[in-house]
């Protein structure tokens, strides 16, 4: 409750969540919110500025570029969730053994996380996608790739300051096991950082979909996809640059959405804030 | 010190090797035949047994995987990162020859970085609270959340598109007004969220140096407060600044990607994306090897540079 009541306290935390209330609700209610199919082409009303009938106007081929910003919520949205879901099980459960078993095997798993760490934020997921293919798994897969280093080295650092206290000792006096101290006592104990990141990692992981997308190695044409969006608007920049500002915005918000509320996390858990 | 940059070599070069292994099993471990990535585009069904044959032997596919990794690594380790198939020239050429252009564009973006960040954290740290912190600290927010390819898209909308005062894309000669001005918006596009990230940390690193009690000494004996946050305070925040930005010119170097694919900048990024579009694995490889390798270099040379400037800094 005191946590809950912190996080509030900051003053940018309640815009941050109204934010991701409303690409939740875009998300799942796109088909009753859309006021067009989001692929149907028109092309007796292609390149429109915003107006009456299509609220942020229509791209090269006539489509809504409304109804496809909200359909396209839904693939941002899917894609978060699942690869900081996918990363995070990956980086946590390397971690927890890493950590919690140390010696040969610590070294053996910290060093192929050393070598994951050497491929620079957004290269491996560019070689991932590269190597998979393009559609909505292969990216899912790279953008929860990079995220298991980060996700590992946290978790590590924390089972090792947990399992050096004396309430896990006396824990292990007591006869508890391996998976119950590492579940009860270490995994819970280093729950805030891990959160902390995960809330961070979802605004770069949509981010990371898009620019993917917008390279053309992520979800392709005509899918709905933010980035992709960017990417066809770009060849029409001069004729029609309202194309951009639709998934332009909605990327721009989700992010800054998600690190606002991953920063006031970080004040929370941050026991010197 | 001289143990510990022996042990630090090592590991960066037990790190190439595993970025190395994991490049080589990404591409053979895959779903496909690697024969489909080696044939040009379009010929993938029309390709007689023959060619294949061919093209298998040409490229070693028909060895066993432990023989074809051990040969991949020996060659990459003499610098030969195999050929290119949509050039068919040697991808080690390729590489050399363009990689001067992204270090041109990654260090102006870490100059955008440092002219921007370090005296907007400064100005937020020394008035703390104010008008001036909420302000920094908003546009850093915004800095970060931006994402590249729409600020570059953006950027090149209002200053060539619409004023018409900068070249829309392409490199000019370097160190000539033209270069110059073919630089700032790639610059620019690359550099702005680090700047937001830079700013942030001098910000927190002003603060604590501020603390100080060299500092309260400084100001007592009356220095002029310019000359405090200048000359004491600055200068003790500057190990982990410069730091920081040594750290963030290798993430610049592969964010530089999107940055040359916007504006058509003749770099190693847009060299990597082009292969990728072509289908040329060979050169998606050795792009990727050379970008992460030299991410690994640099970092290892700020690791080394900060173990040599900081005394406190333990080599174990």
């Amino acid at each position: 409750m005191r946590s809950l009541s912190k996080l509030l306290r900051n003053r940018l935390t309640i815009p941050a969540l109204l934010i991701v209330a409303l690409l939740l609700v875009a998300a799942i209610f796109a088909p009753q919110l859309a006021t067009h199919e989001p692929n149907r082409q028109n092309f007796l009303a292609i390149m429109q500025p915003p107006n009456a009938q299509h609220w942020l106007g229509t791209d090269e081929l006539g489509r809504d570029i409304y109804s496809r910003v909200l359909y396209g919520a839904r693939i941002s949205v899917t894609v978060g969730i699942l690869a900081v879901l996918l990363g995070g099980l990956t980086g946590i459960l390397v971690g927890l053994v890493a950590g919690f078993y140390g010696r040969t095997l610590d070294a053996v798993l910290m060093r192929v996380i050393d070598v994951l760490l050497a491929f620079p934020g957004i290269l491996l997921a560019i070689l991932l996608a590269a190597v998979l293919g393009a559609g909505l798994v292969p990216v899912i897969i790279a953008v929860a790739a990079y995220s298991v280093p980060s996700f590992a080295r946290i978790m590590r650092s924390s089972v090792l300051s947990v399992r050096a206290q004396e309430y896990v000792e006396a824990a292990r006096a007591c006869g508890a096991g391996d998976l119950r101290l590492i579940v009860r006592h270490v995994f819970l104990n280093s729950f805030g950082p891990v959160l902390v990141y995960a809330t961070l990692l979802m605004g770069s992981a949509i981010l990371t979909a898009a620019a993917l997308s917008f390279l053309g190695v992520g979800i392709s044409p005509p899918t709905p996809e933010w980035g992709a969006m960017i990417s066809t608007a770009r060849n029409y920049m001069r004729q029609a640059p309202h194309i951009i500002y639709g998934p332009g915005a909605a990327i721009f918000l989700t992010v800054l959405a998600f690190n606002i509320l991953g920063d006031a996390l970080r004040d929370v858990f941050d026991p010197k804030s | 010190m001289l143990s510990y940059t022996v042990r630090r070599l090592f590991s960066a070069i037990f790190v190439i090797l595993g970025v190395l292994t994991l490049v080589f099993f990404s591409m053979h471990l895959a779903p496909g035949d690697p024969i489909d990535m080696l044939l040009p585009p379009g010929v993938g069904g029309r390709a007689s047994g023959e060619l294949i044959e061919q093209l298998r032997a040409r490229h070693g596919l028909d060895q066993p995987l432990h023989t074809q990794y051990l040969r991949y690594v020996g060659n990459a380790l003499q610098f030969d990162l195999g050929q290119s198939i949509r050039t068919d020239r040697p991808v080690t050429a390729e590489v050399l020859r363009l990689y001067p252009a992204t270090i041109e564009l990654t260090l102006a973006a870490l100059l955008v970085a440092a002219l921007v960040g370090v005296p907007l954290g400064v100005l937020a740290a020394v008035h703390k609270n104010s008008l001036i912190d909420n302000l920094t600290t908003t546009v850093a927010l915004l800095g970060v959340s931006l994402p590249h390819f729409l600020l570059g898209l953006l950027l090149m909308l209002v200053f060539a598109l619409e004023l018409g005062w900068l070249p829309p894309s392409g490199r000019g000669e370097p160190f000539t007004l033209d270069g110059l001005r073919h630089l700032i918006m790639p610059a620019a596009t690359l550099g702005v969220a680090t700047s937001a990230i830079v700013a942030r940390l001098v910000r927190s690193t002003m603060l604590d140096v501020l603390k100080e009690d060299f500092v309260r000494s400084a100001r007592a004996k009356g220095l002029a407060p310019r000359l405090v946050v200048i000359r004491h305070a600055l200068r003790n925040a500057l190990l982990p600044i410069v730091t920081v930005l040594g750290l963030e010119f290798g993430v610049l170097l592969s964010g530089a990607v999107i940055a040359e694919s916007i504006f058509a900048w003749p770099g190693l990024g847009r060299y990597l994306i082009l292969a990728i579009n072509g289908k040329d694995f060979p050169a998606v490889q050795g792009a990727v090897v050379f970008i992460a390798g030299m991410f690994v270099l640099v970092n290892l040379a700020v690791d080394l540079l900060y173990a040599a400037l900081d005394p406190r800094v333990q080599y174990n």
